[in-house]
């Protein structure tokens, strides 16, 4: 039996045939942490005693949840994550005015590339499987463990193939696509096995693939992994300054699922608390009114995303018992809305436009919910209390959708308002 | 190890174990101090040195933070039994030295309240309170030297220094 796209990259790595179910210790080419994990990574690696890391290049740090920092005690988190970048002389280290979420950042900075093993200490780590690496979310001791060695451990994983054909329609995009399918096999669906996504993938942006690798996590994956095409080529081409690998699944590989999924037959989704599975197309909703909308994150703060919201709200207004919140994922993606003219539209339209932050998505700050309120995001979760208080709700969908129903008032599809 | 068990559902995510309002310090008795606070409120005062913390399907789920085993480790749990584990929370706790077992009939079976122990070595689960044993399965061999090690840093800790 042949070996799958994920099995490949950790084969090459290993250095040898490995098979599902081997237990390996590999290097990584990039390991990451942002403010809320790598303190604690800091702290476990200074208890193995390494005078210096790895690799100065290949960790990146990334204070994105809690800042611009939002009270006293996650400013001194992220101070010790600064004073460690500075004493071990971490090259990517990202300070606010530069940095940009985690997820978005990287392959923006061409910090990750096609064929890379890549761990994050953060579990949205497998939106990088968009351009055809390994790359999976770890803990903190992990972290800490590679930044002094380059290495970590793996279970090689069996995977789900996803054989996708047909055209998206208007208004369907990678997060309606994702839902879809954490809808069909659940949250649990793919735990501890690759997603592979093969076939027809060319009506998929490169932005629709790095949210539904993003959202692999939410069906218990270990990675979310998407065959290399023109359109990988065309993001990576210009950002990549070393070389890269491309890999592909054998023609015998050997997957433990396999479905079949038409493009053209998804209809936008919405998930539903208080987990990302309660998926229902938009026309089988009902009248749900919504108290907040948040439009970002490392699931859907692209360019992409951002030009579907701008296609929706220009010309007209939010609703106004509805607060919304935008934020770029980036700054490079912020910049590039001033000069479209976005972000004046939204400003116009009655929109909050905010610095890059994971702030709102998981209660951090920036936008978190009161008892009983509702909010539709295009964020990844929608646990109990996840923005907010333990008796608000969070509507999981894509930003059409989202910029839809900030002008209802109420959950709506994208048709109802242009 | 021996402890009464505290008894939860399916999917009980990272956010629910410890909730992010709370990440803003990795301080473990502190963080311990809000352990499972969003799904049981009454979880800080009733659990005991020892305890054994019993669940469903794809315990840990969503956020990678290791301050969830973190918090439940400190809180005094002394294992935790699930039918399956989400990844990233089976590896922070095999790296952090928290016990875990996955067993889907013994976590089925043990009701909350149950007197319950563990022997890691075999692992061997049993109710005491009601008079049954279970097996859950052995980790491999290259979990278990993590685990002999007393977890993941001083496994690595031999190696770097």
């Amino acid at each position: 039996m042949g070996l799958t796209l994920t099995q490949k990259i950790l084969a090459d790595k290993a250095g040898y045939d490995v098979r599902p179910g081997d237990l390996i210790e590999i290097d990584v080419d990039m390991v990451l942490g942002n403010d809320v994990t790598s303190p604690v990574a800091i702290k476990e690696f200074s208890k193995i005693g390494s005078k210096k890391v790895f690799d100065k290049e290949k960790i990146a740090l990334v204070p994105d949840h809690f800042v611009p920092n939002k009270d006293i005690k996650s400013a001194e988190q992220v101070n010790i994550v600064r004073k460690f970048a500075k004493e071990y002389g971490i090259v990517n280290f990202f300070e606010v005015g530069k940095m940009g979420i985690e997820h978005a950042l990287l392959p923006e900075k061409g910090l990750v590339l096609p064929g890379d093993v890549v761990i994050g200490a953060d579990s949205h780590t497998c939106t990088y499987g968009a351009i055809t690496c390994f790359s999976t979310g770890i803990g903190s001791t992990d972290m800490a463990c590679a930044m002094a060695t380059g290495k970590a451990w793996f279970k090689v994983p069996e995977a789900i193939r996803f054989n996708l054909k047909g055209k998206l329609n208007k208004w369907v995009s990678g997060k309606d696509v994702i839902l879809y399918i954490i809808g069909m096999i659940g949250v649990d669906g793919a735990l501890y096995k690759s997603m592979e996504f093969t076939g027809d993938i060319s009506s998929l942006s490169i932005d629709d693939r790095f949210t539904i690798a993003n959202m692999a996590i939410e069906a218990g994956a270990k990675n979310g992994i998407f065959d290399y095409d023109e359109i990988t080529e065309a993001y990576v081409k210009r950002r990549a300054n070393r070389k890269y690998k491309v890999f592909k699944a054998d023609e015998d590989a050997d997957y433990v699922e396999s479905y079949d999924i038409d493009l053209s037959k998804i209809k936008p989704q919405v998930a539903f608390p208080h987990l990302p599975e309660n998926t229902k197309a938009i026309d089988e909703v009902g009248n749900i009114k919504i108290d907040q909308v948040v439009i970002g994150s490392c699931t859907n703060g692209r360019i992409s995303d951002m030009e579907v919201t701008y296609e929706v709200l220009k010309g007209k207004k939010v609703h106004p018992d509805v607060r919304l919140i935008i934020f770029p994922a980036t700054q490079d993606i912020y910049l590039e809305c001033v000069k479209r003219g976005y972000i004046e539209e939204f400003i116009k339209a009655g929109a909050a436009v905010s610095t890059p932050t994971c702030g709102p998505c998981l209660g951090g700050h920036m936008g978190i919910l009161a008892k009983g309120e509702k909010a539709i995001s295009t964020t990844n979760r929608n646990f109990v209390g996840r923005m907010g208080h333990t008796e608000s709700e969070v509507y999981l969908a894509s930003p059409a959708v989202a910029a839809a129903s900030a002008i209802k008032g109420c959950i709506a599809s994208p048709e109802e308002v242009v | 190890m021996e402890g009464k068990a505290i008894k939860y559902g399916d999917n009980v995510d990272t956010d629910v174990i410890i909730p992010a309002r709370f990440l803003n310090t990795s301080d473990p008795k502190e963080l311990a101090s809000h352990c499972m606070e969003d799904i049981d409120k009454d979880f800080k005062n009733k659990v005991k040195p020892g305890d054994i913390m019993i669940a469903g399907y794809n315990f840990g789920c969503g956020s990678s933070r290791e301050h969830a085993p973190i918090a439940i480790k400190e809180s005094g749990i002394s294992c935790v039994i699930a039918k399956s584990f989400a990844r990233i929370f089976y590896r922070n706790a095999i790296n952090i030295g928290l016990p875990i077992l996955e067993c889907p009939d013994a976590a089925s079976a043990i009701e909350d309240g149950d007197m319950v122990s563990v022997d890691l070595e075999t692992g061997i689960i049993r109710d005491i309170t009601k008079g049954i044993e279970f097996k859950s399965q052995p980790f491999p061999e290259f979990i278990k030297k993590i685990i002999e090690c007393g977890g993941l840093i001083n496994y690595v800790k031999e190696k770097v220094v």
